[in-house]
């Protein structure tokens, strides 16, 4: 599964995008594996209300499940326009 | 529907004269244009990053949800991404519909999703350092007006 990190999670976590075996159910339970993993993911995972979560490029929560996704995004609330 | 996400600038009058062209119905079109504006004094630039896998498909949606709520003709969205200084153009939003409350509504619409709902973030940089532009709770709540 390919995860994708934008802005300041990015920023905090030092890569734009990696590739990661999961067995994760759901999108909460992947970030308890990556926060389990480094100082950097817990930094970034620190507060989950401040971050939104795509899966396969469309917005989604933390609940959903993981079956099939294929790309995860983590990311600030967005400012655009 | 146009949508068009670019790193180019572009002339926001060259863009409505072209959109306008064509549309033999279309009797009101509303513009928006939003600038890099300098809140504070002293911006050097602002960068703006985006999602390239998503964000083309999520101002499509956007404009489609625009398009079933109102009676339109066409739509055009441009933003752009890249590194972008005080007062240059950052996006910009048409409408074309018969009448001009259509036009004007759906403008409306499409500015508030865009704001939180299209995957771009800024990223501030003045003398004291950069930093990223938080989202406003306003900016959340706005969108409860179109449930």
């Amino acid at each position: 599964m390919d995860i994708m990190y934008f802005a300041w999670v990015r920023e905090r976590i030092g890569l734009p995008k990696e590739t990661v075996e999961t067995q994760a159910a759901t999108v909460s339970d992947l970030v308890a594996e990556l926060v389990a993993r480094e100082d950097r993911y817990a930094a970034a995972f620190a507060d989950i209300t401040a971050l939104r979560v795509a899966l396969d490029q469309e917005l989604s929560d933390f609940d959903a499940p993981l079956a099939g996704v294929r790309e995860v995004a983590f990311f600030p609330p967005m400012t655009g326009g | 529907m146009i949508v068009r996400v670019q790193e180019n600038l572009f002339d926001a009058g060259a863009e409505l004269n072209s959109f306008a062209k064509n549309q033999p119905t279309v009797g009101a079109i509303v513009t928006f244009t939003g600038l890099v504006r300098d809140v504070a004094g002293g911006l050097q630039g602002m960068e703006i990053e985006h999602y390239p896998g998503m964000t083309a498909k999520a101002i499509e949606a956007i404009a489609a949800d625009a398009q079933n709520r109102w009676s339109l003709a066409d739509v055009l969205v441009i933003h752009r991404y890249g590194t972008l200084h005080a007062t240059d153009p950052i996006m910009m939003v048409a409408t074309a519909s018969k009448h001009r409350a259509d036009a004007f509504a759906a403008a409306d619409f499409l500015m508030d999703y865009l704001k939180s709902r299209a995957p771009f973030w800024k990223k501030e940089t003045t003398g004291d350092g950069a930093s990223w532009v938080a989202a406003k709770d306003d900016d959340e709540e706005a969108l409860n007006r179109w449930s």
